[in-house]
C-alpha cells in the first residue's frame, strides 16, 4: 500500500525553481533513500513530506504530497499533527539540554500525556526501539549531551518514536558519526522497518545499498531514476544515475 | 575524478586479453602437436600450465582489490563479476589445452588409423568461439557475443560426427580401439573448450546487460 504519494511537486525558494515535477509512489513499511550531489534537491523534498519548509522564507511548493490520500498542504490539516505522524531526525545529534528520561518524554508531554507510569513505559518503549536501553537505562536522569555522539543519534530517534509516528524522515542520520555508530544506526533502521515507513536521506552510496528497499536518484531538482535499489545499482536505466553512483560525477 | 579507477579497469582488460591470447594458444598447439606428433611442443604446453593459473591469480587479486577500495557499482561491477567467472573459464581451458597435449604424448611415436580432419576443424572452431568472446567483451558487442552462443552448435555437431566415425571404425577393427578412445577423449575436451567459450560470451552478455543471456534453442 502506498503511504505517501507525490504528485506533480514544483518547489521553489524565491526565483530558484529547486524541485521540477516531482512524482513518486511510497509504499508502506519500506526504506526508501534519497541520493544525488549537494543542492539536487533531495533534502528540500525530505523536508516538505512534514512541511518543515513552511518555516523557510521565500519558499512556495506546488503539488500534492498525499499521506494515507489526503493530501498535507489541504486548509484543514494541523501541522503539529501532521510533524507527529511524521518524524524526524537531523545530520546533526540534536538532544535537548536536558536528562535522557525528559528529552524522550518532551513530545508525549506536549501531545498531553502527565501519568508518570505512561511516561515511563514510552520512555523505556522508546528507548528500547532505538537500540539504546541496555547502554542508558541505569542513568537516566544524565544530561543527554553527555553521551556519545553515535548514543545521542540515538537517543533522537528514540525521541522521534516517543510520538509513536508512522513515518521516519533521516536527513544523513550518521554523515556525523563513526563506523561503529553507524553500523548501529543502520541496524536499527532496519529493526525499525517492521512498523515504520522510513525515508533516509544519504551521501554514502554503500549505505543507501545496505539499508534502503528502494532508491530516488535526483539531479538538479529532477527524480532521474526511482527504483528498487538493488536494481538502481547493478543496472540503472539511466546513464546520468550509472554517471553518479560509478563517480564519475558528482 | 577517478582517473585511478579507469586505469585500473584498464589494466585489468588488457591482462583478460592476455590472458585470453595464451590460452587461445594453447589449444592451437596442442593440436599441432597432435598433428606433427610433435613431442617437445606437447610438453612445452604441459609445461605452460602454471603461467596460465599464475595469471588467474594475478587478475582475480586485481579484482578484489578493486571490490575492497572502490566498491564498484552498476556497470563496474557487473563488469570486474564478470572478469571474475571468465578467468575461471580461461584457466579449464587451460587444463583442457594441456589434457590434449598430453595425449598426443601417450600417440607420438604411433601410426595414427585415421587422417585426422575434424579435431583439427573442431579446434579452429574453439578458437573462434574464444577469440569472439574476448573481442566481444573488449568492445562491449552483444551480436558477437550472441553469436559465439549460437556457434557452439557447430562444435558440438562435430564432436557428434568425429564420434559416430570413431565407432564406426572400432566396430570394424577392435585393434583401433585404444587410439579411438583417445580421439574422442580429444574431441571431448574440445567439445568442454566450446562450453566455457560460450559460457565467457554469456558473461560478456550479462556484463553488458546485466541479464543472464537467453539462449534460443
Amino acid at each position: 500500500m502506498d503511504k505517501i504519494v507525490i504528485r506533480n511537486l514544483d518547489l521553489y525558494y524565491d526565483d530558484l525553481h529547486a524541485l521540477k515535477n516531482i512524482n513518486m509512489d511510497i509504499k508502506e513499511k519500506e526504506i526508501t533513500a534519497f541520493i544525488g550531489p549537494s543542492g539536487c534537491g533531495k533534502s528540500s523534498l525530505l523536508k516538505s513530506i512534514n512541511r518543515m519548509n513552511d518555516l523557510v522564507e521565500g519558499c512556495r511548493i506546488t503539488g500534492e504530497i498525499l499521506l494515507d490520500g489526503k493530501n498535507i498542504f489541504d486548509n484543514d490539516v494541523d501541522v503539529n499533527v501532521l510533524r507527529k505522524r511524521i518524524g524526524m531526525v537531523f545530520q546533526k545529534p540534536n538532544p535537548f539540554p536536558m536528562s535522557i528520561y525528559d528529552n524522550i518524554a518532551y513530545g508525549p508531554r506536549t501531545h498531553g500525556i502527565k501519568n508518570k507510569a505512561a511516561l515511563d513505559e514510552i520512555v523505556e518503549k522508546s528507548l528500547r526501539g532505538a537500540a539504546i536501553w541496555d547502554e542508558v537505562k541505569d542513568d537516566l536522569k544524565k544530561n543527554a549531551l553527555r553521551l556519545s555522539g553515535g548514543q545521542q543519534q540515538r537517543i533522537c530517534i528514540a525521541r522521534a518514536l516517543a510520538v509513536e509516528p508512522e513515518v521516519l524522515l533521516m536527513d544523513e542520520p550518521t554523515s556525523a558519526l563513526d563506523p561503529i555508530s553507524t553500523a548501529k544506526i543502520e541496524e536499527l533502521i532496519q529493526q525499525l522497518k517492521d512498523k515504520y515507513t522510513i525515508i533516509i536521506v544519504t551521501h554514502n552510496m554503500q549505505q543507501a545499498t545496505r539499508v534502503s528497499d528502494k532508491t530516488a536518484f535526483f539531479l538538479t531538482g529532477e527524480v532521474v531514476e526511482f527504483d528498487e535499489t538493488k536494481k538502481l545499482f547493478s543496472v540503472p536505466k539511466d546513464k546520468r544515475t550509472e554517471d553518479y553512483i560509478t563517480g564519475r560525477f558528482g | 575524478m577517478r582517473r585511478f579507477f579507469d586505469r585500473e579497469l584498464e589494466i585489468l582488460n588488457n591482462e583478460l586479453i592476455k590472458m585470453g591470447s595464451l590460452v587461445e594458444e594453447k589449444i592451437e598447439k596442442s593440436i599441432k602437436a597432435l598433428l606433427d606428433r610433435d613431442v617437445d611442443l606437447a610438453r612445452e604446453i604441459r609445461a605452460s600450465d602454471d603461467e596460465v593459473d599464475s595469471m588467474e591469480k594475478a587478475i582475480e587479486n586485481r579484482c578484489l582489490q578493486l571490490i575492497i577500495k572502490q566498491h564498484p557499482v552498476a556497470g563496474d561491477l557487473r563488469l570486474i563479476s564478470s572478469i571474475l567467472k571468465m578467468i575461471t573459464d580461461l584457466e579449464r581451458i587451460g587444463d583442457q589445452a594441456a589434457d590434449i597435449a598430453e595425449i598426443s604424448l601417450l600417440l607420438a611415436g604411433q601410426e595414427y588409423i585415421k587422417e585426422l580432419i575434424d579435431l583439427p576443424k573442431m579446434a579452429e572452431a574453439t578458437v573462434k568461439m574464444l577469440k569472439d568472446s574476448i573481442d566481444a567483451f573488449v568492445n562491449k558487442n552483444l551480436d558477437l557475443a550472441y553469436e559465439v552462443i549460437e556457434f557452439d552448435d557447430v562444435v558440438d555437431d562435430l564432436f557428434d560426427k568425429i564420434k559416430d566415425e570413431l565407432i564406426g571404425m572400432i566396430n570394424k577393427n577392435v585393434e583401433y580401439g585404444e587410439q579411438a578412445i583417445n580421439f574422442i577423449m580429444i574431441a571431448k575436451y574440445l567439445e568442454r573448450i566450446g562450453d566455457h567459450a560460450e559460457n565467457i560470451a554469456e558473461w560478456v552478455v550479462f556484463s553488458i546487460t546485466g541479464e543472464h543471456a537467453k539462449r534460443e534453442d
